[in-house]
């Protein structure tokens, strides 16, 4: 009986004061499409490919990136071109099974692949989350390119490392 | 005659049009003050900061595809929602919400049927709300809805019996069964109920919450064990008769406090409706504190309180009022 007493009499209020002091902080929703969290300069988003001075291509395709990946996400095809340069002829990311890691990032010896800050790429179809060459390479601005295909996803123009998230 | 039955028409529909707003008005409160208790925002999306949020749940109810399982029991499973329902808006028949004015030389009384058994009739009404959650609970042919529908009627029933020896202080104070009478007993702040009456008033809001299946008595629905508990069968508007009858009788529960123990529409300066209508926001508002606030309590505990502690105290209230009525 006195045990019930003390609870109506002293823990009940004491609760609702501590629940009363709650109701005036400030929220802290970020009401997300209008208003976003800044990233952390470390953030790994989705994956670019950089571009020498000269427009060329970075990429070597040696192959480094592909035997880090813990998730095996890459794949890459070899090629030369008319100077005896070795590029890659198909070089593409399955989105949906990258565990955004960062470890291609540190495995690059051209340090040609970098990800970026962006994450809102998702699609409907799953063919879609496997991006192409064109889709990871920026210009020599470093500028995304333009991906036509993509009903969502990263659009041309904005840069990948600058995403203001 | 016909003056009084049309002006009767006219407050039955102005109140009845007024209470389902409130309801609808109150799912909102609810959601957004629960929502800055957790220090978040509540609904925002819909109307300014969320407000025609109700509008757009009761749409969405409206369309959602109506299902009746194939081993329930038809009839009853269809009449119990209208059994939460109805008692929650046929209650506000005797509740008065403001003093009685003069228009067209006529005298229309605030309050639509002022009759002199008021609680007695608000206690007969009440009582009946646990058939319909019972029944449901039945109906469903459903081992966690029967579960919630008997815990509520065991809850329900322990609970009626504090609620009315609760408020028997009040009656023997006022000599009325009255509501009117009662208000009008109340007319300066010391004469107030909550006064006159301060353990009546704490066992009264204890119990009403009991009544009212919410936190910390929300036994009968702990979705944690029960899933939803009575309603889990229930879709599209029967779901939301019950919560439609569950927010009624918080608004019911919280304008009789108002009427019994705040004095009912006593107050300075402002309209006595207005008054009514901030006493009465205060209840919801404290209603939906305790959600924000309290766990909930476990089976045994619930039963020990109620018989155990509850009881004993009301029948004390009820002895100290009559020893100092005699003194």
């Amino acid at each position: 009986m006195f045990e019930v007493f003390k609870t109506i009499f002293l823990a009940i209020p004491k609760g609702l004061s501590v629940t009363f002091k709650y109701l005036f902080t400030k929220a802290i929703t970020v009401r997300y499409p209008e208003q976003k969290l800044t990233l952390s300069p470390r953030y790994r988003g989705l994956h670019y490919l950089k571009r020498n001075e000269d427009g060329s291509e970075k990429c070597v395709c040696c192959g480094l990136c592909a035997a880090a990946c813990p998730s095996g996400c890459i794949y890459m095809e070899p090629a030369e071109d008319e100077f005896g340069q070795r590029y890659a002829k198909v070089y593409e990311i399955n989105e949906l099974r990258c565990i955004f890691c960062g470890y291609c990032q540190e495995a690059c010896p051209k340090e040609a692949i970098f990800l970026g800050k962006e994450y809102e790429f998702s699609n409907d179809q799953r063919e879609k989350m496997i991006y192409k060459k064109e889709d990871l390479l920026v210009s020599i601005f470093g500028q995304r390119m333009k991906r036509p295909d993509a009903r969502t996803g990263p659009s041309g123009g904005v840069r990948p490392d600058e995403h203001s998230g | 005659m016909l003056t009084f039955i049309i002006i009767t028409l006219i407050k039955v529909l102005v109140i009845f049009v007024v209470f389902l707003l409130m309801i609808a008005l109150l799912t909102w409160l609810e959601r957004k003050l629960l929502g800055h208790f957790q220090v978040r925002l509540g609904p925002m999306r819909v109307g300014p900061h969320g407000l025609l949020q109700p509008i757009a749940d009761g749409i969405k109810l409206l369309f959602k595809e109506d299902i009746i399982p194939d081993n329930v029991n038809k009839f009853v499973y269809v009449l119990a929602p209208l059994l939460t329902f109805i008692p929650a808006l046929i209650i506000v028949a005797v509740i008065p919400f403001g003093k009685s004015i003069e228009l067209f030389g006529q005298r229309i009384d605030m309050v639509i049927s002022n009759f002199n058994m008021g609680i007695l009739y608000i206690f007969a009404v009440a009582s009946l709300s646990v058939y319909g959650i019972v029944l449901a609970g039945w109906s469903s042919n459903n081992k966690y809805s029967l579960l919630g529908g008997l815990r509520s009627s065991a809850q329900m029933i322990s609970y009626e019996v504090s609620l009315g020896l609760s408020l028997i202080g009040v009656f023997m104070i006022a000599g009325s069964l009255n509501l009117v009478d009662i208000v009008n007993a109340q007319d300066k702040l010391y004469n107030w109920f909550i006064i006159r009456q301060p353990l009546g008033f704490l066992l009264y809001l204890v119990c009403a919450t009991a009544e009212l299946n919410r936190i910390p008595f929300d036994l009968p629905e702990a979705e944690q064990e029960l899933v939803a508990g009575y309603y889990i069968e229930y879709s599209s508007m029967k779901f939301s008769m019950f919560f439609l009858g569950e927010y009624g009788n918080m608004i019911n529960v919280s304008a009789l406090a108002t009427t019994l123990f705040l004095g009912g529409w006593h107050g300075p300066f402002l309209p006595p409706v207005v008054w009514f209508l901030i006493k009465l926001t205060a209840f919801l508002f404290f209603f939906i504190w305790i959600r924000a606030t309290l766990p909930r309590f476990r089976y045994d505990q619930l039963m020990n309180f109620g018989w155990k502690v509850l009881l004993p105290l009301t029948i004390l209230n009820v002895l100290i009022t009559a020893v100092v009525m005699i003194l």
